[in-house]
C-alpha cells in the first residue's frame, strides 16, 4: 500500500468508523432487548461505566438515544406521543423522547432498546433526576443518584472556589457513594464486584482520554482539521458509548492519528474550502437541522474549532486526569469528582474557559446556541457573552432554537442571524487587514 | 370584622433583642390591617425591610428558594431573606438570559440590579438546571460573594447526612467571614429555638386552615407565612403569638365551598390576587407555598452538634418539593397524603410556567390522581400574571363541574 493510499485511508476514517462501531453499539443494545434482558441506564456527564462494566450490564444512553431521533428527524413522533401523555412542550425534549421510546417498547431508529434494569445517575444535571424518577414510576427499578458537589462558586484568585479541605471532603463523599453503586450492583446483577476488571476498564478510559486531549489540541492548528460542532458530535458519541472499552481505545488512538495525518497534510475541516473564521460553538448543536445546521457556517467558511460540548460532554477525557490503577475507587471518585465539576462548571462558570480557549484557538467568533430544553446549558449564555465580548475583541452571535424540537427552529430566520454575523465578521476581517496594510505602508 | 384585640403598646419589641424593629404595625391595628399592612409589605417590590434593615448597618443574606438553614444566618446576626421573585417590570435583567426560562429567576437578578433589594451575600441551591446559574450569573454582575450550597440530592446515601453538615460548616464559615464574627454553638442553638418556635407556629396557621378553613383564606395565610422571609424570626414569632389566637376568634361562618389542596408553590409565586381568586370558590386547605419555610416539619433537635441536628432535620424530618430526590417521599404519593391529611376533595396543580421541575411533576401527579380518582385542576401561572379572569372562569367551572356531578 502507497502512503498516499494509506493516508486516504486514514482521512475520513474518525467518521466512518464511528458510524460504524455505533451501529454496531445499537445493534447490540437490540440483541439485548429482543432476548428480553435488561441495561444500566446512564447519562453521559458521570456515567459511571467504569463501575457498570465490571458487572458486564449493557449500558443505554438514553440522551444519545433521543438525540439520533432528532437527527433523523423523527423526534417530533416521539415528543408528541409524550405530550399526549401529559409533558409539558416546554420541558426538555430528551426526556420526552426517551419517554416515548420505553411507551412504544424500545422502539427506536437505531434499532431495539432494552429496558432499564438499573438507572444510574449524577446531579451535574437537574433533569437527570427527574428522568430517573421516571423510570422508577414506570418500571419500580433501583435508580442510583449519586451527588457530585460541583463548584460552589466562580474561582476566587484564580483558584477553585472551594479549599483543598473541602474538596476532600467532597471526594470523601463521592468516594463511599460510588462503594454503595457498587454494593447496589451486586444486589442487581447477582455478581460479586471484579475490582482487576473495573482496572482493565480504567486503564482504557485513561487511554481514550490521551487521544481525546490530543484530538482538541491539534485542532488549535491553522486550519483546523475537524469541525467541533459536527465532526465533534461524532466523536462525543463514540467516547460516551464505548467509554472504557478496547474498541474505544483503539478508535482514538487512530483519531488522533488521523488528526495528525490531516495536520500534517494542511487537510481543513472544511475540505476544498478555505478556512475563513474559527468560531467556538458554546451550547448544544441544533440536531433536527443538524447538517444543514452545519452548512449555515461552512458555507461562509466558518469552522468550530472548539465547543463546549466537547467539555462537558465528555465525561471528563478533556481534563489532564488519569485514574490511578493503584487505588481505583479512590481515583474514580477523585477522577468523577473533577470530571463532572469540570463540566458543570463548563455551563455554569463558562467564562474564562471561554476567554482562555478564545486565545488557544485563536477564535475570531464566538456562537451561542442555547436551547429550549436545556436550562442547564442555556441559562446564562447571554450573561457570559456580555463578559467575553468584554475581554476579547470577538464577534458573538447568540441565536435560540432547540435540539430537539424542530417546532422551534426556524431555518429561515437563523439564516438571516447567521448570515448578518459572517457579514460583520468579514467586514471586521477586511478593517484588520486594511489598518495592518496602514501600518506597513506607514500610512 | 376580625377579631377586636388590637396591637398593643408593646407589640413588635419581643422578648428578644431585635436590634431593628422592621414590622411597622401601628399600636392599636386591628387583624385585618395588620393583614393588610402585611400584604403590603409581601408585595412591596422595593423590600422596605431589608433597605431598613441596611440602612440601620444590618448585613442580609439573600437566599434563593426554595430552602435555607437561616440559622446560620440569623446566629451571625445577619438577616435572611428569601428570594423570590417580585412582579416587577424588568428592564435590566431580561438581556442577561436567554428566553425559554421561568419569570422568578430573571425578576430575582431584575431586583438586584435596579437595586430593590440590597444583600451582602447571595445564596442560591441547584434546584434546578436554571437556579443553580444564578451564583456565577450573580458573580459576573454583582459584588457581593454569590455562592450555591449543593443539597444532597442521594437523600438515602449512609453518608448524606454527614456531606450536608461539612457542607453547613462551610457555608457557615463563609457567613462568620463575611460578617467578622465568630459563631459559637450558644449562638447557633439559639437560633435554632426561635426557628423551632416559628414553624410551630406556622404548624399552627396551617392546622387553622386544615381544620377550620373558612377563618383563614389561602391569600390571608400566605401574607402571614411569607412575611416571614422578609423580617426577623423573632418579630415574625411576635405576629403569629398575636394574630393566631385573633383568627381563631374570627366570627367567620363556614361556606358551602369545596376543599382543595394547592401544589406548585414551592418556588415562583403566584400573584397573591390569583389566590384571592382561588380562594373564592375553594378552600384551601393545604399547599406547598413558601414549602421553604416550612420544610422541617419537627423541632430541630438541641444536639451537642446543631450543624447536624440541621442537617439531620433536613434529610429526614422534613417536607417534599419536585426538586428534592429521596426514595422515601415520592411526590406523587406525598401529594396523595396531603390530600387525605387534609381531607381535601380535590387539587388545584399548578406549575409556573417553563419550570421544569413544576411542569414535569404535573404528569406524575396527575396520573397518581387518576389513579386515585381524586379531581384535579391543571393549570400554570406566572408571578407577574395580570388577569386571571380565564383562569378564574375555568376553577370555577371545574368546582362547579364536582359540586354538581
Amino acid at each position: 500500500m502507497t502512503q498516499a493510499t494509506q493516508d486516504a485511508d486514514i482521512v475520513g476514517r474518525g467518521n466512518r468508523e464511528g458510524k460504524r462501531l455505533f451501529n454496531e453499539w445499537f445493534a447490540g443494545l437490540t440483541d439485548t432487548a429482543q432476548a428480553g434482558d435488561s441495561a444500566a441506564y446512564v447519562f453521559v456527564m458521570g456515567s459511571l461505566v467504569e463501575i457498570l462494566r465490571a458487572f458486564d450490564f449493557p449500558i443505554v444512553f438514553p440522551e444519545i438515544n433521543s438525540l439520533q431521533t432528532a437527527v433523523r428527524h423523527i423526534s417530533d413522533e416521539y415528543l408528541s406521543l409524550a405530550e399526549d401523555h401529559g409533558f409539558s412542550p416546554d420541558v426538555c425534549g430528551y426526556v420526552k423522547a426517551d419517554y416515548a421510546v420505553q411507551l412504544r417498547g424500545g422502539d427506536h431508529p437505531m434499532g431495539r432498546i432494552p429496558k432499564p434494569g438499573i438507572g444510574v445517575l449524577t446531579n451535574a444535571c437537574n433533569t437527570y433526576i427527574k428522568w430517573g424518577e421516571i423510570w422508577e414510576r414506570m418500571y419500580d427499578i433501583p435508580i442510583f443518584t449519586l451527588d457530585v458537589p460541583g463548584s460552589r462558586g466562580a474561582p476566587r484568585n484564580g483558584d477553585s472556589y472551594e479549599t483543598a479541605g473541602e474538596r476532600e471532603i467532597d471526594r470523601r463523599y463521592v468516594e463511599y457513594q460510588i462503594r454503595e453503586l457498587i454494593s447496589l450492583c451486586e444486589v442487581v446483577s447477582g455478581k460479586k464486584f471484579d475490582i482487576d476488571r473495573c482496572r482493565e476498564v480504567l486503564q482504557y478510559t485513561n487511554l481514550m482520554g490521551r487521544a481525546w486531549r490530543k484530538v482538541l489540541e491539534i485542532n488549535k492548528s491553522t486550519p483546523a482539521v475537524y469541525d467541533a460542532m459536527l465532526d465533534g458530535t461524532i466523536y462525543l458519541g463514540v467516547a460516551n458509548a464505548l467509554r472504557g472499552t478496547p474498541e474505544g481505545a483503539a478508535y482514538f488512538a487512530e483519531l488522533a492519528e488521523e488528526m495528525e495525518t490531516r495536520q500534517e497534510q494542511g487537510l481543513g475541516a472544511l475540505g476544498e474550502q478555505d478556512e475563513q473564521h474559527r468560531l467556538i460553538f458554546v451550547g448544544v448543536p441544533c440536531y433536527p437541522i443538524f447538517r444543514r445546521f452545519y452548512e449555515l457556517f461552512s458555507e461562509w467558511g466558518g469552522s468550530f474549532v472548539s465547543s463546549t460540548y466537547m467539555w462537558f460532554a465528555s465525561g471528563g477525557l478533556n481534563l489532564d486526569f488519569e485514574y490511578d490503577l493503584s487505588r481505583p475507587i479512590e481515583s474514580l471518585a477523585e477522577g468523577l469528582l473533577v470530571g463532572v465539576r469540570s463540566a458543570v462548571d463548563s455551563m455554569l462558570f463558562h467564562d474564562r474557559a471561554l476567554v482562555e480557549a478564545i486565545d488557544e484557538y485563536g477564535a475570531t467568533g464566538v456562537v451561542y446556541h442555547p436551547v429550549k430544553s436545556c436550562r442547564t446549558v442555556s441559562t446564562s449564555l447571554a450573561d457570559s457573552r456580555r463578559v467575553v465580548l468584554e475581554e476579547r475583541d470577538v464577534l458573538a452571535l447568540f441565536i435560540e432554537s432547540d435540539m430537539m424540537d424542530k417546532r422551534v427552529v426556524s431555518e429561515a430566520q437563523l439564516k438571516n442571524r447567521i448570515d448578518a454575523f459572517f457579514e460583520g465578521l468579514n467586514s471586521k476581517k477586511l478593517r484588520s487587514a486594511g489598518a495592518a496594510s496602514s501600518v506597513d505602508t506607514g500610512t | 370584622m376580625s377579631g377586636s384585640m388590637q396591637v398593643p403598646e408593646a407589640f413588635g419589641i419581643p422578648e428578644w433583642d431585635v436590634p431593628v424593629r422592621l414590622l411597622d404595625l401601628e399600636p392599636g391595628t386591628d387583624l385585618d390591617g395588620a393583614l393588610t399592612r402585611c400584604r403590603e409589605l409581601v408585595e412591596d417590590t422595593e423590600f422596605p425591610t431589608v433597605r431598613k434593615w441596611r440602612d440601620a448597618g444590618g448585613q442580609v443574606l439573600g437566599h434563593f428558594q426554595v430552602y435555607f438553614p437561616e440559622e446560620l444566618a440569623h446566629a451571625a446576626g445577619m438577616l435572611p431573606v428569601k428570594i423570590r421573585g417580585a412582579p416587577v417590570d424588568r428592564r435590566e435583567a431580561d438581556s442577561h438570559f436567554g428566553s425559554y426560562l421561568c419569570s422568578i429567576l430573571r425578576s430575582s437578578l431584575e431586583i438586584v440590579l435596579t437595586g430593590r433589594i440590597e444583600i451582602d451575600m447571595f445564596v442560591t441551591h441547584p434546584i434546578c438546571d436554571a437556579a443553580r446559574n444564578l451564583a456565577g450569573m450573580w458573580a459576573r454582575n454583582r459584588p457581593e460573594p454569590a455562592q450555591i450550597l449543593y443539597f444532597p440530592q442521594n437523600a438515602n446515601s449512609a453518608f448524606a447526612r454527614g456531606y450536608l453538615r461539612e457542607e453547613y460548616a462551610r457555608v457557615l464559615r463563609d457567613i462568620e467571614e463575611m460578617t467578622s464574627t465568630k459563631v459559637t454553638q450558644k449562638d447557633l442553638t439559639l437560633s435554632i429555638s426561635v426557628f423551632n418556635h416559628n414553624r410551630r407556629l406556622l404548624r399552627e396557621l396551617y392546622r387553622i386552615k386544615r381544620e377550620t378553613p373558612w377563618l383563614l383564606a389561602i391569600d390571608e395565610a400566605y401574607v402571614l407565612t411569607s412575611i416571614g422571609g422578609l423580617i426577623m424570626r423573632e418579630e415574625h414569632n411576635a405576629l403569629l403569638e398575636w394574630a393566631l389566637p385573633l383568627i381563631r376568634n374570627r366570627p367567620h361562618k363556614k361556606q358551602d365551598k369545596m376543599r382543595v389542596v394547592f401544589e406548585g408553590g414551592f418556588c415562583e409565586q403566584p400573584p397573591l390576587d390569583l389566590l384571592r381568586s382561588i380562594a373564592q370558590f375553594c378552600y384551601v386547605v393545604d399547599d406547598d407555598l413558601l414549602i421553604g419555610l416550612r420544610w422541617i416539619l419537627s423541632d430541630v433537635a438541641a444536639g451537642p452538634d446543631p450543624l447536624e441536628s440541621l442537617a439531620d432535620a433536613y434529610l429526614n424530618h422534613s417536607s417534599y418539593s419536585p426538586v428534592q430526590h429521596d426514595l422515601r417521599k415520592p411526590k406523587e404519593k406525598m401529594l396523595l397524603e396531603r390530600i387525605r391529611g387534609s381531607e381535601a376533595d380535590a387539587a388545584i396543580v399548578a406549575a409556573a410556567k417553563m419550570c421544569e421541575p413544576g411542569l414535569d411533576e404535573q404528569v406524575a401527579y396527575s396520573q397518581a390522581l387518576d389513579e386515585a380518582e381524586i379531581p384535579y385542576f391543571i393549570t400554570e401561572f406566572e408571578e407577574k400574571m395580570a388577569r386571571h379572569d380565564q383562569l378564574q372562569l375555568q376553577l370555577e367551572t371545574f368546582v362547579e363541574n364536582i359540586l354538581f356531578e
